[in-house]
């Protein structure tokens, strides 16, 4: 069982805008880059990773209590943010954790700074059109199916989210429309960040779980044949939702991939 | 006052099981069960329709669009009005309307509608609608930004039919280096634009600032008086009083020789499952971001089905009792459209007329006693009660021409 950590939330102004930024534990920082559908604020998955490492959630920007920038259009623009937030925390050799569309928002950063960083782990990303298989649209489905597609065990939606409040559904149909006002076309994936992930020297881990139904694992494979150094890890019995799914399993990879020199 | 003639114009000829197997009639339900030749009819049938209405004096007809659902088979308003614009006389073509967020190019809408004001002689009415949010799923269009989209349409819209060109527009959604079509509406300062909707405040609100008649669409009586006292305080603060030249309704109404066989056509208002729209999945109605946020709780209860719609589903018997339907022989309704009119004080009315499966006999005998016998009832009660169109009131077309303001508040460009 981890010890238990102490998490202290702030908010800091990053282009015009205040930011939420939860952050707990020490260590190498690492960066955890959250889900299209936000994000709790306690998760075991942090909680594990905080034993080992300074860990740093911020909310994207216009998701969850960080406030929504009007202009804001791009997922390179909310890679952009995060870079900026690190740079006014002097956060050096950062990790980045990209939980699926902020596996796209990782990538985007290491793509912009193809040194610095000291490890990218991309879980379940978007970001990349899937050479086979389409991503989910979320668009025509409820605020309910849309996240329980992500895994693979109703049983642990429910195990997380337990009986969703309106609070909840209010903040998902929140996430979903910052989606559309950053990732609706092409939906969830950039044409041109395959041709740019050459440059990046961070060796990267790509994890799927192995019953991703929002993002097919052929645009996992794509990730580790566009960057320079990857390995592919699958977790069995899983969904999109892998930090959520198997938090023991992801912590365990994440954790000994940055700890490995 | 101004009566106008509308139908849906319904793909009826689908078969109703393969949607009630699907669970939807709407956005994702398969084109697979559209018929081609049958289609061909049923548009020719409703052009021969509208001509007829023209012949026999209808003051308007109205036409929309819609996309991927058999409840209407218009897919692009301005086809049905080009064609109208040849083919008919006098009676006003009137768009209700073209969905502006959908156009990735707003100058080619311009275009257009400058050519159907030509070709018609000056008769059409250039209505302009946010589209439902099954419209922007249908044609890809992120509904996070409809709102902001129909503003700047419209803005470009207007100075591209007011300002001579060329002249440049750099704008949030849209960027043209060249703005200089040819082809300008026939009507100036340009063709009368009506603004259609059923819920939103903010676009009410919008409507009455740029002192465009809105067009409320078959609302009960008292949400209608609500429309009308959010449209009327907001034209108090640019300057101006509101009166009935600034509101039009639209109301279900179907009338045949016997009160029998217009109640029996009359069930074919409610042939599609569900709203009228179709049966659909809320979140298409509501994408994410497409509507305002005060009612984000409201909908996302409903769209989990734990609450009810919270435009409600009423039953056939409960709309005529309410007066959203109106079904009889032309005595039946005319005493009844005289007591909504005194209600409501529309200077516009539309009259939809037919649904679903009404036969083509029915549909044409509905609009004969529509256009013959109770329009010109309606319109002398109109007279009586002081309820103006647009063109009786000599009603500026937009604010920045209005004449009445002494302090203009809203400077021309």
């Amino acid at each position: 069982m981890p010890t238990s950590v102490t998490w202290n939330d702030t908010e800091i102004s990053i282009a015009g805008n205040r930011l939420h930024l939860r952050r707990g534990g020490s260590g190498w920082p690492v960066l955890v880059l959250h889900h299209d559908i936000g994000t709790l604020d306690r998760l075991p998955f942090y909680d594990m990773l905080a034993q080992n490492f300074d860990v740093l959630i911020p909310h994207h920007p216009g998701w969850g209590r960080s406030e929504r920038p009007q202009w804001l259009r791009s997922v390179r623009d909310i890679a952009a943010i995060h870079s900026w937030l690190l740079a006014e925390l002097g956060i050096g050799e950062v990790s980045l954790v990209g939980l699926g569309f902020g596996g796209w928002i990782a990538a985007e950063m290491a793509s912009q700074a193809p040194t610095g960083k000291r490890r990218l782990v991309l879980v379940g990303a978007m970001g990349i059109k899937p050479p086979e298989g389409e991503i989910a649209d979320q668009a025509i489905v409820s605020y309910l199916d849309y996240p329980k597609a992500g895994f693979h065990d109703e049983a642990a939606f429910t195990r997380v989210y337990g009986d969703v409040s309106t609070d909840q559904l209010e903040q998902w149909d929140i996430c979903r429309e910052m989606v559309f006002r950053t990732a609706w076309k092409p939906y969830m994936y950039s044409q041109t960040l395959p041709h740019l992930l050459g440059g990046v020297r961070t060796p990267a881990l790509v994890v799927w779980g192995d019953d991703d139904r929002h993002v097919p694992k052929s645009a996992g494979d794509a990730y580790v044949k566009a960057l320079r150094t990857a390995q592919l890890e699958v977790v069995a019995s899983c969904g999109h939702y892998v930090d959520m799914e198997k938090p023991d399993e992801l912590a365990k990879l994440v954790t000994a991939f940055v700890n490995t020199n | 006052m101004h009566l106008m003639y509308f139908t849906e114009q319904p793909m009826a000829a689908y078969d109703a099981k393969e949607g009630l197997k699907y669970g939807a009639t709407a956005l994702t339900f398969s084109n697979k069960h559209y018929d081609p030749v049958a289609a061909s009819r049923l548009y020719n049938e409703y052009l021969e329709e509208y001509v007829l209405a023209d012949e026999w004096g209808v003051d308007g007809i109205m036409l929309n669009e819609h996309h991927n659902a058999p409840f209407c088979m218009q897919a692009k308003c301005n086809v049905f009005a080009s064609i109208l614009a040849a083919t008919t006389k006098q009676a006003k073509i009137v768009l209700l309307g073209n969905p502006l967020p959908l156009a990735e190019n707003p100058i080619r809408l311009a275009e257009e509608l400058a050519m159907i004001d030509m070709v018609s002689k000056g008769r059409l009415v250039s209505g302009f609608v946010r589209g439902g949010g099954q419209e922007q799923l249908a044609t890809g269009v992120n509904p996070a930004y409809n709102r902001e989209r129909f503003i700047e349409a419209h803005d470009l819209i207007q100075k591209t039919w007011t300002q001579p060109g060329p002249f440049r527009w750099e704008g949030t959604h849209y960027q043209h280096r060249v703005v200089n079509p040819w082809a300008v509406p026939l009507q100036k300062p340009y063709p009368r634009v009506w603004i259609p909707g059923v819920l939103s405040r903010e676009t009410v609100i919008w409507t009455a600032q740029q002192r465009y008649p809105y067009i409320a669409l078959n609302t009960a009586i008292d949400a209608t008086k609500t429309i009308w006292d959010t449209y009327s305080k907001a034209a108090a603060d640019v300057g101006y009083t509101a009166g009935p030249e600034n509101f039009g309704y639209l109301i279900r109404v179907h009338v045949q020789d016997t009160e029998e066989k217009a109640m029996q056509n009359a069930r074919q208002f409610m042939w599609m499952q569900g709203e009228f729209t179709g049966l659909a999945h809320p979140v298409w109605a509501n994408p994410a971001g497409y509507f305002s946020p005060s009612g984000r709780r409201g909908f996302v209860e409903f769209a989990v089905g734990r609450a009810k719609n919270p435009r409600g589903q009423p039953t056939f018997e409960d709309q005529v009792a309410d007066t959203m339907i109106i079904a009889g022989t032309p005595d039946q309704g005319i005493p009844r459209l005289k007591m909504l009119i005194e209600h409501t004080r529309p200077g516009i009315m539309g009259i939809w007329g037919n649904d679903g499966t009404v036969s083509k006999e029915d549909r044409r005998r509905c609009i004969e006693l529509l256009v013959k016998e109770v329009m010109p009832a309606v319109r002398e009660h109109g007279k009586t009660l002081g309820l103006k169109d647009p063109w009786e009131a000599n009603a500026p077309v937009h604010l920045r021409y209005s004449t009445d303001i002494a302090v203009q508040k809203v400077a021309a460009e």
